[in-house]
């Protein structure tokens, strides 16, 4: 983008004026000068979807149809130590992030993959409670409120799950080349897609597991 | 993700293998269908011979399908968006058929089966596959151009995004002949496409036609977005971006903010009718009403992704054949943003007899009230641009007018109907066809068409002859009328939107008029086919040498027509809105030496294939042939993962090249002026 | 074009070491006292407890986008901040209006039933 108007290519042999409306001496734009931005407007409408199923749980969570609510399913001291896989994994994630900017690759590899295995305990967790609540007769199919809410955590349970398999493309990636400028721009966008999910996750039990059980 | 499909079925082994697929599906006792297969067939097979014929199938997939080229993608589209239209038309002339016939006890010649999907078939063409791959195509060819840039900021993406939206017309074209379509009309409101009430695979044709669609149209809207706000000449600020570009940034703004809401929504019908989880049913607290709500969320702003490009086109066009900056640039855009900002609450006018009552009713219909200040002043605007001009009458200005008396109509009775008591009375009559038709014909389809007349030379360097599309005008204008005025007045009397048959005989006459109107239609359609067969077997009669036909403001007419693959040799440096106007105005020659390699992305076969297996996922998930989604699902991650791998993304331009491309300009031009 | 070049110009901030920490430090202790609240159940009014526990939330959310993603007015000159408030306007209008919608629907078209939830 460098608007230089003073300095004309040494070859350049046009008249005067032509550098005034013609960039006559440019460079390469370097190569995914957009991405970032275009990444964090996909976070956004991803974050849409979110907003979604929020609407669909905030509308129909109340309709318990005869069945279980919140009180009776909800294991709080469960979603406390899920919440803090999820937030543990941020600040790994960010130590990576840190190395990264040091121009370590083993420190960025070792902190990937402790936030992976954070991640996988997460899911994990998830998937144990998941299988608790069906086991008790609290499927997706018994009331629109576990649709609600099932569909709503899941849906961030599966963006983990993509986040985890990208997370071990990257460390492919790093092996294989290294820390160069591709692959810095695609931690980086992997840093924005962990942290917005834990964003995303602060809604998540905010409303729909500690509101829930006060209802 | 939890729950499990429920397979019951006799002979487990087939069912495995081909989930609910078998020779069933194939519409053998529907002759129209067996009959328009044969033509599909026999057409396709031609075409395909003939493609193989002349050994032109490498040239397609090396320059065409696998191109990054924003311009042969703009294309690309657009030809989609023509080939869906034809489809999409069939379907409006046989319901007007079908309902000019069906009344003194006739019931016409269409069963309710067929002309259920017929209906639902039009709407969801018209809209998706249609409109949508117009407005993206326009967006795609014309923004790179007017902001000097050499291509969009992922194109990759951009490839990717086309074929997927590709794919999803191919879906709903599949529906045709194997198995079949939604019966439920175009928004597919449950309980009705809920599983109770359409067992069939016509709603999951639906679902993943758009799902897929979907993705595609949500990544070219950030594609766009980012080009818009990165790519942009050196001194193009937003307040000298052409209108187009404007309009265009606001399209790609609401598209990424309201196609995900579909996402969610098909998302949960999906959930509701594959896992069966109760978010719209009738029974276990679930809402109908809620996916109307919901879905309306993203209809709305949806109305405004169509209109607003076009705003645009008729924006540049309206200036350029007046031959002046247009009249109140700036409050052309305020205008643009406050529509985009206005459209997301408005949504609840599609549904005000739903009862949410009078204070959420009333609060709708204000805010709908509002939004057509706005667009009124985009209208003055237009027309003070207009005012004391030298207008020149060339197609594209003519549709332009055709669009200011027509969208003012059809934006009058939006008005109307947003009067909830009068919405009470007007609810799916076919007064809101009626005034949907006048918007979306009136502003997009002529926009576009005014749009193909106007950038035409630019894209294929050689004039429309005007002769046949003055034909096309005037019979698709008044054809227009006559098959919409007498849907305005039945509508006030009360009909009813999706009706098969009627019992009053003195409906009939209303419905033969819009009938031959939409014959007179028909006739546009054929004379604009016309007009582009003559225009390109004269092409050398109506070439283009100058890149500027028209005497045009803004930056892509300041390069040759066609552009370069890489659009401007040397990247314009803007100073003044209208940035070709104003170079024009101090005579800036062009440069003519000191060319560069120049950088470019690589073509590549990868969004072919990644949109490909999508289809097939697709299709596999509305058969229920679970093996074969989760194997074509599993094989677009791996292919996605393997392109991730894949660092041969560019190339340089040989500057030899450049300068022999140049100096072939050159020599065009010098041609130009010495014909002059 | 190094790194370093792009991510100045761009206005960029990849965060530091004492920035991550307190992140997580804020991070954890609003966590902590929502969780604490609602399982304790220390304060007795209901409502309170609510408003405190979405309070939490939205300090949380702010927290880990100035720490965590890193946001601030002049990244991507502005439109990072620009499409993060478009984006919060649009969840604000979809949530509280569908709310506000079925709300409505529900008290006109099926009075006889289930009371709807007091959502914030």
């Amino acid at each position: 983008m460098s608007a230089s108007v003073t300095t004309p290519a040494p070859t350049n042999r046009a008249p005067a004026n032509l550098a005034r409306w013609y960039d006559l001496d440019e460079h390469d734009h370097p190569e995914g000068g957009s991405t970032m931005l275009g990444f964090w407007i996909y976070l956004m409408s991803d974050c849409l979807i979110f907003a979604m199923l929020f609407a669909a749980f905030g509308v129909l969570g109340g309709n318990y149809a005869a069945g279980p609510g919140p009180r009776d399913l909800f294991d709080l001291p469960l979603v406390a130590l899920n919440t803090s896989m999820l937030l543990f994994s941020s600040i790994t994630y960010g130590f990576a992030m840190l190395a990264m900017q040091r121009g370590h690759v083993r420190g960025v590899q070792g902190w990937l993959v402790v936030t992976a295995l954070f991640g996988a305990a997460f899911l994990s967790i998830e998937f144990y409670e998941f299988a608790h609540l069906i086991h008790e007769g609290a499927t997706p199919q018994r009331s629109a409120f576990l649709s609600a809410f099932f569909t709503l955590v899941g849906t961030h349970g599966l963006h983990v799950t993509f986040g985890l398999i990208w997370l071990g493309v990257l460390l492919v990636q790093v092996g294989k080349r290294g820390l160069v400028a591709a692959n810095q721009r695609r931690l980086m966008c992997l840093s924005l897609f962990w942290h917005f999910l834990d964003v995303i996750w602060i809604g998540v039990f905010t409303f729909v597991y500690l509101l829930g059980v006060l209802r | 993700m939890s729950g499990t499909p429920i397979m019951t079925a006799p002979d487990q082994h087939w069912s495995f293998l081909l989930g609910k697929l078998s020779l069933d599906a194939l519409p053998l006792h529907e002759p129209i269908l067996v009959a328009t297969f044969a033509a599909v067939a026999l057409g396709g097979t031609a075409l395909v011979g003939a493609l193989t014929y002349f050994k032109v199938w490498g040239y397609l997939w090396r320059e065409w399908f696998t191109s990054v080229d924003h311009k042969k993608i703009g294309i690309m589209y657009m030809v989609l968006g023509l080939v869906m239209f034809l489809r999409g038309f069939a379907d409006a002339v046989m319901m007007r058929i079908q309902q000019a016939i069906a009344f003194n006890g006739s019931e016409g010649y269409l069963t309710a089966h067929h002309y259920d999907q017929v209906f639902t078939a039009h709407g969801v063409i018209m809209i998706f596959f249609v409109a949508m791959p117009f407005v993206t195509g326009l967006m795609n060819y014309v923004v790179p151009l007017q902001i000097g840039a050499r291509d969009v900021s992922f194109p990759f993406l951009n490839n990717f995004s086309f074929w997927m939206t590709t794919v999803g017309a191919a879906l709903v074209m599949a529906s045709l002949f194997v198995g079949e379509f939604a019966q439920t009309g175009w928004l597919a409101y449950p309980p009705l496409s809920g599983l109770s009430y359409s067992p069939g695979v016509g709603v999951d044709y639906y679902i993943w036609a758009l799902q897929i669609a979907g993705v595609g149209t949500t990544l070219s809207g950030i594609n766009l977005i980012a080009t818009i706000l990165k790519l942009r000449a050196p001194g193009m600020n937003m307040m000298k971006m052409p209108i187009f570009t404007w309009t265009s940034l606001c399209t790609n703004v609401l598209i990424v903010a309201s196609f995900p809401v579909l996402t969610a929504v098909l998302a949960l019908l999906t959930l509701d009718r594959y896992v069966g989880t109760n978010f719209f049913t009738n029974d276990f607290g679930g809402s109908p009403m809620m996916y109307v709500n919901l879905i309306w969320i993203w209809g709305h702003p949806e109305v405004y992704i169509l209109v607003l490009p076009v705003f645009g086109v008729f924006s540049e066009v309206t200036a350029t054949f007046c031959g002046k900056k247009l009249f109140g640039y700036s409050s052309m855009v305020y205008a643009t943003v406050v529509i985009t900002i206005l459209s997301y609450v408005v949504w609840l006018h599609h549904f005000f007899t739903m009862g949410s009552g009078a204070s959420v009713n009333s609060f709708f219909g204000i805010t709908t009230m509002v939004i057509s200040i706005p667009t009124g002043a985009k209208l003055f605007n237009w027309l003070f641009t207009m005012y004391r001009a030298r207008i020149r009458f060339d197609l594209p200005m003519m549709w332009t007018l055709a669009f200011m008396l027509t969208f003012t109509i059809g934006g009058m009775t939006g008005v109307l109907l947003a009067v909830p008591p009068a919405d009470f009375v007007l609810h799916n009559s076919l007064f809101l066809i009626a005034h949907f038709h006048n918007v979306i014909i009136g502003g997009v389809v002529f926009g576009v068409f005014a749009a193909i007349n106007y950038w035409w030379p630019k894209a294929f360097g050689f004039k429309l002859e005007p002769f046949w599309g003055k034909v096309s005008f005037w019979c698709w204008v008044v054809g227009f009328w006559m098959a919409f005025t007498p849907l305005y007045a039945m509508g006030l009397m009360g009909v009813t939107r999706r009706m098969r048959v009627f019992d009053d005989p003195s409906l009939q006459i209303w419905f033969v008029i819009a009938g031959i109107g939409a014959a007179l239609i028909a006739c546009g359609i054929a004379t604009m086919l016309l007009q582009y067969a003559v225009s390109i077997i004269r092409r050398d009669q109506n070439r283009d040498l100058t890149g500027d036909p028209w005497n045009g403001r803004t930056l892509e007419w300041s390069t040759s027509s066609p552009p370069p693959e890489y659009n401007f040799a040397f990247t314009p440096i803007v100073h003044d809105l209208d940035a070709w106007a104003d170079m024009k105005r101090a005579g800036v020659g062009r440069p003519e030496e000191g060319f560069r390699p120049i950088h470019m992305p690589r073509n590549t076969g990868a969004g072919v294939v990644l949109a490909g297996l999508s289809g097939i996922c697709g299709f596999a998930l509305i058969w229920h042939i679970w093996w074969l989604a989760a194997v074509s699902f599993a094989a677009v991650l791996a292919t996605a993962i393997v392109h991730t791998f894949n660092s041969k993304r560019d190339f340089h331009i040989p500057a030899d090249h450049v300068v022999e491309t140049e100096r072939a300009r050159g020599q065009q031009l010098a041609l130009a002026t010495g014909a002059a | 074009m190094s790194a370093a070049h792009d991510s100045h110009a761009s206005g960029e901030d990849h965060g530091s070491l004492r920035g991550y920490v307190i992140g997580f430090l804020l991070s954890v202790v609003l966590t902590a006292i929502p969780f604490a609240l609602v399982m304790t159940g220390a304060v007795a009014d209901k409502g309170l407890t609510g408003m405190l526990v979405v309070g939490a939330a939205v300090v949380q959310i702010v927290v880990h986008m100035i720490f965590f993603l890193h946001m601030n007015t002049k990244s991507e000159g502005g439109w990072n901040m620009l499409a993060l408030l478009f984006t919060i306007v649009l969840i604000v209008i979809v949530l509280s209006g569908s709310l506000w919608v079925m709300h409505h629907l529900n008290a006109n078209m099926m009075p006889m039933s289930h009371e709807m939830s007091e959502m914030p």
